[in-house]
């Protein structure tokens, strides 16, 4: 470019800038750096997209009802998904140290049942039909309850036990399994809802 | 039953159903370098989907084959990162 070329100044930009009254080279370097952060925000927020997340929300506690979002739990941390289940009410048990090596099947109430509702509310048809879901289980080759909340927690599924229904059931909250985060509520649970790709009540 | 890869590792995960053949393919793949191949042989039907799901909806892996057998289905995916 030659230098007697003022009168056409549309040719190179920072000549063109300094050459400009109207744009100042600082005001220049400072859009251009605004520019570069922009561009930065951006790709970390693609980035963030990514990364898929899901909150299940566990609220039944009987060994049929504590499956589904166990399983599903730990599937979703073996595709690298965010995985938070918030457990609360009757869902608190299948967290319980105790009470989840000893969840039941309600015999009553369930018409798939090979039993009448009369026959299946006689004392000790539930242990009965636990114990029928528990072989058809081992002979399945399905995981256990422990085995699953034991994956969960080791791929970093974040199982929450409900601060209230904690107290509400006289429960302590070194009743659960270690690795289990206690001290939460339904605003954290909202919270992790509004951030979901997807949100399940089971 | 052969493949035209060459596995690294195989993981044998027959006799168990759904999730743990994904669950324990995402484990064993995360303990293998990139361009590894695993070897995953299951007799969970499920797992023809299952498996191809699951490479499909995740980074850094790549299904490269299935094969179909008598009750037996073998897996093999790359790890790509």
């Amino acid at each position: 470019m030659s230098t007697d070329n003022q009168t056409t100044p549309i040719e190179d930009g920072e000549a063109d800038a300094e050459s400009n009254p109207e744009i100042d080279t600082a005001e220049l370097q400072a859009l251009r750096e605004r520019v570069e952060e922009v561009e930065e925000s951006l790709a970390e927020a693609d980035l963030g997209d990514d990364q898929k997340k899901m909150t299940i929300v566990a609220t039944q506690g009987s060994f049929d009802m504590a499956y589904p979002p166990l399983i599903l739990a730990s599937t979703a941390a073996a595709f690298g998904w965010e995985v938070v289940v918030f457990h609360t009410f009757w869902g608190l048990d299948i967290l319980h140290e105790e009470k989840s090596k000893d969840l039941k099947l309600s015999a009553v109430g369930n018409p798939n049942m090979p039993v009448p509702n009369a026959v299946a509310a006689l004392p000790g048809m539930d242990t009965m039909a636990t114990k029928m879901m528990q072989k058809k289980i081992d002979d399945n080759g399905t995981a256990t309850i422990e085995e699953l909340i034991d994956l969960s927690l080791e791929s970093g599924v974040d199982l929450q036990a409900c601060q209230m229904t904690i107290e509400l059931m006289d429960y302590d909250e070194d009743d659960f399994h270690d690795g289990v985060t206690t001290g939460v509520g339904a605003a954290t649970a909202l919270q992790h809802m509004a951030e979901s790709d997807i949100q399940l009540l089971v | 039953m052969s493949s035209e890869y060459q596995s690294t590792e195989t993981l044998d995960v027959k006799g168990q159903s759904c999730p743990m053949p994904i669950v324990k393919t995402k484990q064993a793949i995360d303990e293998l370098e990139a361009g590894d191949v695993l070897e995953v042989v299951a007799t969970d039907s499920g797992s023809m989907s299952d498996i191809r799901g699951w490479a499909d909806g995740t980074d850094g892996v790549e299904l490269l084959e299935q094969v179909e057998g008598d009750d037996i289905y073998t897996h093999y995916v790359k790890k790509t990162e």
